[in-house]
């Protein structure tokens, strides 16, 4: 077995096990056995870094077997500079989630950790899948598991929001599998995803195929106009469910556009290249206004976590290195600053039962400890420099004035309207006199909200200090993408 | 190989048939409430024939017998075997939810489902119009007898009346078309009637005509649209033991009917039965999916649903013979197989699991009924999640694969209209996904209406989790199955 392989399989072995032994009346077991399986899964992931070869933007830990010969559909898996870091992300954020969900979840444990850890599973199968239908099935099967996450452990109207988060995803989605059915029959049958990405595809056919795949990414990301259902979905989901979903179920649709849409239809992806910039300015500018009206913490973070998105796009659709790399390296740091962001918040719920900033108020007289990590990560999410934040940003403007100098200029704005509503956040939740009794009441945060919080602290401060290991890692594929998408297939 | 009275070909039609009757004596002796002793020996019956037409299936030989009246080829032994197969878990999951409604009070249960499934035999064995036709009536009477077992209760009967007189009706349309295309081509088996029309020497118009009426037929015995009224409510009206019986195994005799019938009988007419195929399909899609939301009722809901399953397996059959070109064929007819069996296997589990919650004087058919499962019984919750999620075409369920194959065929055999269909297709599946959720949703996330513990016998659990099992393994792996379809196709296509 490989070591991708292993990665895919360990936790869902685990979460597996969960969900057909686990007893309501065991939930310590319970929990110490997810523990121990995302901590296994985490670990299994590490060679994936150490062992990976940083000169080739070939394929690595390649396995190729044989799934249904009857389409051609294959088990193939693989990853390059671009893929890597996603999965350790995924198993560092499974973990951080298993910690988080400790002494919340009180019912059904077993089912909570059994389907996170299984939902891990799959997504790093998503990332990892070199064959269409391998990662259409890894991508779609990760609604299962979300969406009984929001459905049972979600707040009051957790039946609207499971229910838009399902359907709004899997109409993009059905999209897209007939996009890969037609490549499948176009290719000469198969849904290997290297062949595709070297087949010649006439302008029409790519253009409907780059629309069929927007289809699925965008709503993924989400991209302005197709936004909606994330603050839906984020408001209601609980803490864990809502920082995976921002952390690393964002990323499979922003990681979308760089195995299919780029690759296979460059030129479309040209032709329609303002599209898409102005899709993502819209993003960034819109959202970030729309961000600062909000009175919902959860429903602030996530429409900052769409207008950061918007800058992951923003990136891609620029053709130069540094859009490309800064795209990804902000697709990594806004992994880490929203789960920071949500957990964080997640905490406050814990203690409150509310997420209006105006039921707030000096937290920071009660929870001096956790108003330092609240702060940290606040500043992440506008931007400063030195936190993770800021390098992708950073890379993604100056990859756009490149370009243009007004696109960059306003792609710039949004570092101002992402302070302006971050830090008004962080003022009217954590400074000032305490607000009223509930706040006088709050307990600082344990070892366990400690532990888990400082571990985010650490990557958040060591992407924004030192992000040489994770740009180094993907150069080269970003490189070799690049060079990709500029030659045109069109025959 | 075409031998004057090849009997082995229907070994097993004439073990089944023999073993009805003794059924039938044997039983007057049974005093017992559940009918133990019928029913084992109804299920070794059963167990010997679907081994031997497994055996006869992976042996790989095509035989015809009674001068080429019936066949016995790779297809039809995988299909037979499949559907005795889907009798047995019928019967398993059935007996309890029977015996408790006082349809045990005799043999009937067990004799009727044995020469219902002889009748499928000989409808999936049948090369000859009068064979098929034959195997169809004994297939519906066995199965207007079946639906009306619970004498004293109002729905079953008038649903037994339902499926009668529209039954009937079918089987004159399906008799009518027969005897139009009989007096055009003079003869009555069908590869004399496929020959006839390919020499093209036939009058057009009195074929065309007798197949539309033979389409009509075979619509209504798959139950799609337009002529699909009587499936929601001898669905809900029959007990569910009965529901689980008739729409089950006999859709893989109704598929075999269609193959044979217009694959083999008339592959010279495809292009006007093609587009016959196309507008039912439409419509079923369309109707089955758009009706199924409105429905409170969870057999009524599953009704639906089957009709616009019913429309993606017509569009495997239509998506075969491209501008007379047969090329694709193989792979379009194999994942219309595909579809039923795997649709067939979802339908077992899912009606398991509400004979399953079915009690005593209460039948457990409303959606409601299924709140808080997952609290009562994290198992048979899973199970029937599994089986809506496979119904709706979620990955990595089998459901999904079924879709996936049917869906391939059709961008496989044309130019943009069927992409146009495939992608009107995905959207009414979009529309499915919301009700099957629903269902879920029921299950998992509101509160249970009672916290009773749900108790099943052992081979029922044991049966049904197995069934439940399967859909995500043949996900997982659905090369297997596939394949079998795949060469089963073409062997039927080659002969």
């Amino acid at each position: 077995m490989g070591l991708l392989s292993l990665a895919i399989w360990t936790p869902i072995a685990f979460g597996v096990v969960l969900l057909a032994l686990g007893r309501d009346d065991q939930a310590r077991a319970v929990r110490w056995v997810a523990l121990i399986g995302a901590v296994v899964s985490l670990l299994v992931t590490l060679p994936l870094y150490t062992q990976f070869n940083v000169t080739t933007a070939a394929m690595q830990f390649v396995e190729n077997t044989p799934w249904f010969e009857r389409f051609n559909v294959n088990y193939h898996l693989g990853i390059d500079g671009i893929s890597v870091w996603f999965i350790l992300l995924t198993a560092f954020i499974n973990l951080i989630v298993v910690i988080a969900g400790w002494e919340v979840i009180t019912s059904r444990v077993n089912q909570y950790m059994g389907a996170f850890l299984i939902l891990s599973g799959l997504m790093i199968g998503v990332f990892c899948a070199l064959d269409g239908m391998l990662f259409y099935v890894f991508f779609e099967a990760t609604l299962i598991p979300m969406y009984l996450i929001i459905g049972v452990w979600g707040g009051p109207n957790k039946i609207y929001a499971a229910f838009k988060f399902f359907l709004y995803t899997l109409l993009g989605s059905l999209l897209m599998l007939i996009a890969l059915i037609y490549l499948y029959i176009v290719s000469g049958y198969s849904f290997d995803l290297l062949t595709w990405q070297k087949l010649p595809i006439n302008s029409h056919a790519q253009t409907l195929l780059f629309f069929a795949f927007l289809a699925a990414f965008a709503v993924k990301v989400p991209m302005w106009p197709v936004h909606t259902w994330l603050p839906d979905v984020h408001v209601e989901a609980p803490t864990g469910g809502s920082a995976v979903l921002a952390a690393i179920m964002l990323k499979l649709g922003a990681y979308g556009f760089l195995r299919f849409s780029l690759p296979i239809t460059p030129d479309a992806s040209h032709e329609w290249a303002g599209l898409m910039v102005g899709l993502s300015l819209a993003a960034v500018i819109y959202v970030g206004l729309v961000t600062m009206v909000q009175t919902d913490m959860k429903k602030l973070v996530a429409y900052s976590s769409i207008a950061h998105m918007g800058f992951v796009t923003l990136g891609f659709f620029l053709f130069n290195d540094l859009g490309l790399a800064g795209g990804i390296v902000q697709m990594i740091s806004h992994g880490f600053v929203s789960a920071a962001m949500f957990l964080g918040i997640g905490v406050l719920y814990d203690r409150m039962h509310s997420r209006e900033i105006a039921s707030y108020g000096g937290v920071i007289n009660t929870m001096p400890k956790f108003a330092v990590f609240a702060m940290l990560f606040a500043m992440a999410n506008c931007g400063l420099p030195g936190t993770a934040g800021f390098v992708g940003e950073w890379m993604v403007i100056l990859g756009a004035v490149k370009v243009n100098f007004w696109v960059g200029t306003a792609a710039a704005s949004a570092l101002i309207f992402g302070a302006a509503y971050t830090l008004w956040m962080v003022k009217r939740v954590y400074l000032g006199p305490v607000a009223n009794d509930h706040v006088k009441h709050l307990k600082d945060i344990n070892a366990r909200e400690f532990f888990f919080l400082t571990l985010l602290a650490i990557a958040v401060l060591y992407l924004g200090l030192y992000p040489k290991p994770f740009t180094d890692v993907m150069d080269v594929s970003v490189a070799d993408l690049l060079k990709h998408v500029a030659q045109s297939k069109l025959n | 190989m075409i031998d004057k009275l090849s009997l082995i070909a229907v070994y097993p039609e004439m073990i089944l048939l023999v073993m009805a009757c003794v059924v039938a004596l044997f039983d007057l002796g049974v005093k017992s409430r559940t009918r133990t002793a019928t029913y084992l020996l109804t299920m070794l019956t059963l167990a010997v024939v679907a081994a031997l037409q497994a055996s006869y299936a992976s042996s790989g030989q095509t035989v015809y017998a009674f001068s080429g009246m019936v066949v016995s080829d790779v297809m039809g032994n995988w299909l037979k075997c499949f559907a005795t197969l889907a009798v047995m878990v019928s019967l398993v999951y059935g007996r309890p939810y029977a015996a408790d409604r006082d349809m045990l009070l005799g043999g009937e249960l067990f004799v009727l489902s044995m020469f219902s499934l002889l009748g499928m035999f000989v409808m999936i064995s049948g090369s000859n119009f009068l064979v098929i036709y034959m195997g169809v009536e004994l297939l519906t009477l066995s199965s207007y007898a079946l639906v009306a077992l619970r004498r004293d209760h109002t729905l079953s009967i008038e649903a037994a009346m339902k499926y009668f007189v529209l039954g009937a009706l079918a089987s004159g349309f399906l008799l009518y078309g027969m005897s139009m295309i009989y007096g055009a081509t003079g003869s009555l088996d069908l590869q004399e009637v496929a020959k006839a029309i390919s020499t093209g020497q036939i009058k057009q118009q009195v074929l065309v005509f007798g197949l539309v009426f033979v389409v009509a037929g075979l619509a209504f015995k798959f139950g799609v649209v337009p002529f699909h009224m009587w499936i929601p409510d001898v669905y809900q009206g029959a007990p569910t033991a009965i529901t689980l019986m008739i729409g089950g195994a006999p859709k893989l005799a109704a598929f075999a009917v269609m193959i044979r019938l217009l694959v083999e009988g008339m592959p010279g007419l495809a292009i006007d039965w093609q587009q016959m195929l196309m507008l039912l399909a439409i419509a079923s899609l369309a109707v089955g999916n758009l009706a199924a939301i409105a429905q409170t009722n969870l057999k009524r809901m599953l009704a639906f649903s089957t009709i616009s399953h019913m429309g993606f397996v017509l569009i495997g059959m239509m998506s075969g013979v491209v501008d007379g070109q047969a090329g694709g064929a193989g792979n379009a007819y194999s994942s219309s197989m595909f579809y039923v069996v795997s649709y067939v296997l979802t339908t077992l589990a899912s009606f398991g699991v509400i004979l399953l919650l079915a009690r005593n004087g209460f039948e457990s058919e409303e959606i409601a009924d299924f709140a808080g499962l997952n609290q009562r019984s994290p198992l048979y919750a899973g199970i029937m999640a599994l089986c809506l999620f496979s119904l709706a075409g979620i990955p990595p369920m089998v459901g999904f694969y079924a879709k996936l194959a049917v869906l391939q065929a059709l961008v496989a055999s044309g130019g943009a209209m069927h992409i146009g269909l495939a992608i009107f297709a995905v959207m009414m599946s979009l529309i499915g996904a919301f009700y099957y959720l629903r269902v879920v949703k029921v299950m998992y996330f509101d509160a249970p209406i009672t916290a009773s513990a749900v108790v099943a016998p052992f081979e029922v659990r044991a049966v049904l989790s197995l069934n439940g099992a399967l859909l995500l393994l043949l996900g997982l792996l659905p090369g297997g199955l596939m394949l079998l379809c795949a060469n089963a196709i073409k062997q039927m296509l080659a002969s």
